[in-house]
This record gives C-alpha cells, sequence and structure tokens, in this order.
C-alpha cells in the first residue's frame, strides 16, 4: 500500500485544465495580479457568519486537486492576522456580527472582503429573520460579491481574480 | 393527522402502534412519567420542541416500534422539565425557553443557549419582548482544581468550519472538561418557517445544514406530504433515495479523509477529496446542483433525473469501488494513523444509548439504530440496508462505520438505479390542514421533522431536530482525559453540524 504515492507518478494530475475551459489562464492571471498588487501571493481567512455549512464545502473543494487553489498562489490562512482577504460567508447572525467584526478589526491593511454566497450578499433565504442582518455589508465593508447557493468552486476562484484585478 | 387524549403510558404505546404522527394530548402527570420512562431507558427521545402555549414531545420505545408524539398544553408557558431526568432533554428545554419563553420547572440548566443577548427581544417566537441587544455574558460551568488552567477557542476558529464556542479545562495537556457554548449561526429558521408556502419552507428547510440538505428537505417534504395526505410519485420516491445516498457518500468521503488530515496523515484527504468531487460531479450531471439543493419539494422533485445522469452515476460507483479499497488499506495499514485513532475520543456504549445518538457516533458505540431499517420509509422499505456497528466507541470505530456504509451506500445507489421506474416526479401537495412527522436517515444520523399545515396550505409550524443535538454533548464527554491535540481529531469523527443544530 505504500506504493499509492509513487503510482502517482505515473498518473497524470487531476488539475482542471479543461473542464472550466479558461482554468489555465485564469491561474496566469491570479497569480500575475496577485504579484502586481501584492508582491506575493495571497493568503485568505474565511469567516463563517451564520451560513449553513454549503459554502464552507465548496470553499474547502479549492483545496482539491481539480482545483488546486495553492497553484495560484492563494492560500488559506489559520489567523486574521496573515490575511490579505476575508471570504465572508452566512447572512451575518447578530450572535456573529461582532465576531465578524473583530475579525475585520484583526486584519491588517490593504485588506479586501468577500461576501460569497447568496446569504452574504443580502441575507439569502434568512433575511428579514429576527436573528440575521442583511449581509456581510452590515457589518464591514464588501469589496466584492461571488453569487450562488452555494458558489461553486470555479464561481469562487473566478471571483477572486476579478478582486484581484481591480 | 388527528389529536386524542391518553392518560396512561403503556395505553399510549400500544395505540401508537402503527398510527405513527397521531399526537396525543396528555396531562402533566403523564408527561412526568414518559420523562421518568426515558430515564429508565425505557424510550429514547427524538425530539423536544415548543410553541405558544404548548410543549411537544417524540419518543420512541426502546425495543423499537414507531415513534409516539405528545403535547402537553401549558397555558402559564411552564411545563415540567424533562432534562431534569434525563440529560439529553436539556438542550432542547433551553431552546424552548429562548424561542418560546416556554419555561421548564426545576430545570437543572436555566441558562439561555441560542439566545445570546444580540437579538433585541427575548422569546421572538412567543411574546417577543424587546430587550438590549447587547450580548449577555455567558457562565461556563465551574471547574476548580490546582494546576488546572483553560484554554477559549472560537467562535472563530483556524480551519474553515462553522463558528462555535469550546471552553477547554486542561491538566497539563489533558483535557479535565470541555463545554462547548453553540447557537452563533442561529439564523430564525422556525420563525421563518412558520407562514411561508410548503415549497418556500423545503428552500429554508434544505438550508439547515448544507451537508445534510438533502436528507432535511426530504424530512421536511416526507412530513408535509403527510400532513397533506399526498402521495409521492415512484420515480420521485427512488430518485429521492439515490440523492441521499449520493449525499451520504460525499460527506462520509470527505470526512474519511478529513479525519485522517487531523491525524497529521494528508495523503488520505488528497484522495478522498477526489472521491468526493467525483460524487459532487456526477450529482450535479445528475440532479443540476453539486450538493442537489432544492431538488426535493413537496410533492416529489423539482426535476427528473438528467439523460445522462444514469451513466454519470453508474461511472461513480464504478470508480469508487475500484479507487476507494486501496485506501481502506491504507488506513489499515499505517501504523502512525492508527495509533492517533485507535483508543482515542471513546464514547460508551451507555452513553450512546441514554443521549440515542443516532449515525456513525451511535453505531460505533453499540447503538444498533438506522431510521433507513428502524423506521424504514420508502424506498429503503424495499431494500435491505446494511447497518454496520462496533462497540469500541472511538475514532476508529467512527471511521470504520463510515468505511462500511460507504460500501453500502454504492450498493444501495445501484440497487435503486435498477428499481427505478419511470413516470412523473411531481405531484401538486393539496392546500389542506394537517400534522405530520418524519425520520430521515442523514449522513450523520436520524433527522426528525414535524409539519403542522394551516387550512390554506402553508407551513403554520415546522420543527426539524438534527442527530447533532444528540452527538454535541457526547463529544464533551468522549474529550475527557484525551490531550487537547486530539481535539481536532474526535471533533472531526464526529463532524456535528452547528448550524443544523443551531437553527
Amino acid at each position: 500500500m505504500r506504493t499509492l504515492p509513487f503510482d502517482g507518478l505515473f498518473k497524470s494530475p487531476l488539475s482542471e485544465t479543461v473542464a472550466a475551459g479558461d482554468l489555465s489562464s485564469l491561474a496566469e492571471a491570479v497569480r500575475g495580479a496577485a504579484a502586481r498588487r501584492l508582491g506575493r501571493s495571497l493568503a485568505i481567512r474565511q469567516v463563517d457568519a451564520g451560513s449553513c455549512n454549503a459554502c464552507e464545502l465548496e470553499i474547502h473543494a479549492l483545496n482539491n486537486a481539480y482545483y488546486d487553489l495553492e497553484r495560484f498562489g492563494l492560500h488559506f490562512v489559520a489567523s486574521p492576522r496573515h490575511a490579505d482577504v476575508l471570504l465572508v460567508t452566512g447572512p451575518v447572525t447578530k450572535n456573529m456580527a461582532e465576531a465578524l467584526k473583530r475579525t475585520y478589526d484583526a486584519t491588517p491593511a490593504p485588506k479586501w472582503v468577500v461576501a460569497a454566497g447568496a446569504c452574504a450578499a443580502g441575507g439569502g433565504p434568512f433575511a428579514g429573520s429576527y436573528a440575521c442582518l442583511s449581509g456581510v455589508a452590515a457589518v464591514v465593508p464588501v469589496d466584492l460579491v461571488i453569487p450562488g447557493c452555494p458558489p461553486s468552486p470555479m464561481a469562487l476562484l473566478k471571483g477572486l481574480l476579478t478582486l484581484l484585478e481591480r | 393527522m388527528s389529536t386524542r387524549e391518553s392518560d396512561s403510558l403503556d395505553a399510549l404505546l400500544a395505540e401508537g402502534h402503527g398510527r405513527e404522527g397521531v399526537r396525543t394530548l396528555v396531562s402533566a402527570a403523564l408527561w412526568g412519567e414518559i420523562g421518568e420512562a426515558l430515564h429508565a431507558g425505557r424510550l429514547t427521545l427524538v425530539s423536544l420542541w415548543g410553541e405558544p402555549g404548548a410543549a411537544h414531545m417524540a419518543v420512541r420505545p426502546a425495543r423499537g416500534g414507531p415513534h409516539a408524539l405528545v403535547t402537553l398544553a401549558c397555558p402559564e408557558g411552564r411545563f415540567p422539565s424533562v432534562g431534569r431526568v434525563h440529560a439529553p432533554a436539556i438542550r432542547l428545554e433551553r431552546t424552548m425557553a429562548d424561542l418560546f419563553g416556554l419555561l421548564a420547572d426545576d430545570a437543572v440548566d436555566a441558562r439561555p443557549w441560542l439566545d445570546h443577548g444580540r437579538w433585541g427581544l427575548t422569546a421572538p417566537l412567543g411574546a417577543a419582548t424587546p430587550a438590549p441587544a447587547t450580548g449577555a455574558p455567558y457562565a461556563f460551568l465551574p471547574v476548580e482544581g490546582e494546576g488546572l488552567h483553560r484554554i477559549p477557542v472560537g467562535p472563530v476558529h483556524a480551519g474553515i468550519i462553522e463558528p462555535g464556542h469550546f471552553r477547554f479545562t486542561a491538566f497539563g495537556e489533558t483535557v479535565v472538561r470541555l463545554e462547548a457554548r453553540l447557537g452563533y449561526v442561529h439564523k430564525g429558521l422556525d420563525g421563518l418557517m412558520a407562514g411561508a408556502d410548503p415549497r418556500h419552507a423545503a428552500r429554508l428547510a434544505g438550508r439547515l445544514s448544507g451537508d445534510s440538505t438533502v436528507a432535511a428537505s426530504l424530512a421536511f417534504c416526507r412530513a408535509a406530504e403527510a400532513a397533506a395526505g399526498a402521495m409521492v410519485p415512484e420515480r420521485a420516491v427512488w430518485l429521492r433515495g439515490v440523492m441521499a445516498e449520493l449525499e451520504r457518500l460525499a460527506n462520509h468521503f470527505g470526512d474519511v479523509g478529513a479525519i485522517c488530515n487531523d491525524a497529521a496523515f494528508p495523503l488520505m484527504l488528497a484522495h478522498c477529496a477526489v472521491l468526493r468531487e467525483k460524487v459532487l460531479r456526477a450529482a450535479d450531471a445528475a440532479f443540476g446542483h453539486r450538493l442537489m439543493m432544492d431538488r426535493i419539494i413537496p410533492g416529489g422533485l423539482a426535476r427528473d433525473l438528467a439523460p445522462e445522469g444514469t451513466a454519470a452515476i453508474r461511472a461513480l460507483v464504478e470508480t469508487a469501488r475500484r479507487d476507494f479499497p486501496p485506501l481502506v488499506a491504507l488506513y489499515d495499514a499505517t501504523a502512525s494513523l492508527q495509533d492517533r485513532t485507535v483508543g482515542t475520543g471513546i464514547v460508551s456504549a451507555e452513553l450512546a444509548r441514554r443521549f440515542g445518538a443516532g449515525g456513525h457516533v451511535g453505531r460505533a458505540s453499540g447503538r444498533d439504530f438506522d431510521a433507513r431499517r428502524d423506521a424504514a420509509y420508502p424506498p429503503y422499505d424495499r431494500l435491505a440496508v446494511a447497518v454496520p456497528v462496533r462497540q469500541e466507541g472511538d475514532v476508529n470505530a467512527r471511521v470504520w462505520i463510515r468505511i462500511r456504509e460507504i460500501e453500502a451506500s454504492l450498493d444501495l445507489v445501484s440497487a435503486m438505479l435498477d428499481a427505478l421506474p419511470e413516470g412523473p416526479v411531481h405531484a401538486p401537495l393539496p392546500a389542506v390542514a394537517g400534522e405530520g412527522t418524519a425520520l430521515v436517515e442523514a449522513f450523520r444520523g436520524d433527522l426528525f421533522a414535524f409539519v403542522r399545515l394551516g387550512a390554506d396550505g402553508r407551513v403554520a409550524r415546522a420543527h426539524l431536530r438534527d442527530a447533532s443535538w444528540f452527538q454535541w454533548p457526547l463529544l464533551e464527554a468522549a474529550i475527557e482525559g484525551n490531550i487537547v491535540a486530539d481535539f481536532p481529531l474526535c471533533n472531526k469523527s464526529f463532524n456535528c453540524s452547528y448550524s443544523g443544530a443551531d437553527l
């Protein structure tokens, strides 16, 4: 069974090149834009501000062999203090609003906030609830909205590129 | 569905037999007697929920048989505490107080649970009294002793996971007590579902917990269909089963990989994540959404299987049957990995039984229950469902339950595709008043739904109880005596839902 990593040497990579049509060029573009804007790769801190967890599942998928996020110079970090981008999901529940604000405050400038998913964009199906605010913009300034319920990994990737090209 | 009165527990359970879903009005004395029967282990708690002026409870005889549904009128807003004698009810009672202002008399834990003092009102679904939204301090349970230190973690964690707060008290590296404080992702689901039309309420149910969107929308829809007395076309029944098994496969593949990753063995994650992605892509090809959200609607399905869907799912099954066994063998033969998972985070069989823990948490600790077999609903009533059970109750056992369930699900998916009939996939739900319940086996355990439709056909009250309610408290027990560094491993081996239990 120890041959599993060895076998991998003789298999072609799973990394998407065709399915999205333009993923390779997307990779180049992200890398170039990150280098221009930051002079290095881009660190992302994900914050769940009340999502149903579907967005997190698709954000997780960015790390699998198909999307392989890190080849673009994008990587997730464990602390907002290491982050350039906050990737926020959920309608922002009132119980999470302060934690989100504090996470934002702990992120050093320059920083960007990406609201991912229908809930983060405007509350989604939870808009109007006594327990929710109406999206991320109600608490912190939002630079980019990635729509979808949940956004697919490709949509997330393209969204992050849009952010870099601004 | 109708309501009736009963004055004896035995009569209640006897009458309940074969008449699942009929709600019985009980006296405070009988309510108390049910609590004692739960304590004695004669009954298992299925759920406990409220609405203004009434407390509801669903219980299932420990020896098997359908659940009984009881209601205690509480015009004064008080009811005898069940949690006082049966701990699994405690957080459900605290939730009833937070949402409806229903107070449990002699409750052992009167602290708020979902209400963090941020909503600007108390009892939002009851009296809805305005209150400050400045946040209320929370009194964690006291732990005293020389050399103890506390480690607060969350709500924002290091990984890409849901928010919750964990308060560890440790002696050196050893955890003496863990107390979880949840409720951070409370979105007010019950409030939003009340008054919604069933189609919209099903969307909301599908967002109880994103990883269980199929199971939760299925539970809601089955309860709503029972309430309306509606029949679902056969083809939809079988396709719902296919979706449910695909969801189980995706989650179990993801979990097996993620558990190994938390034991510092990322190779398993890399390979399992590929299998998970393949499931999601097959689901997308077959049903038009990677997680199959909003595909199950009251009365059937929103759309039929795509023409290329059968081939995509069959190809997935073939791939998984080829690629998964080597990973299982790798897991089984890697001593460094086994060193982390074997004997870690043990849940005793007694606790699993008392809490009625569903899914891999219960089945890894000897609780032989699976709603697909023991409360069989279509299409599982026509299939043989293999239910793996182990006795060790550790992380390793929870991994093996998942492995065996993956194998069983692959067989079920094939069998369902073989049996798939032609025909329509939707029959409109009649707009009639009624009540219904459903118990569905989600990937993490049994998920209960209660739905009451009003005369206008809209949802009057809907309640969903995710399996996590009875698993979260066991995590606190499982980590005791383990090292702090094994918490992520134990937590992932449970994989409880935050959103699912925060509502």
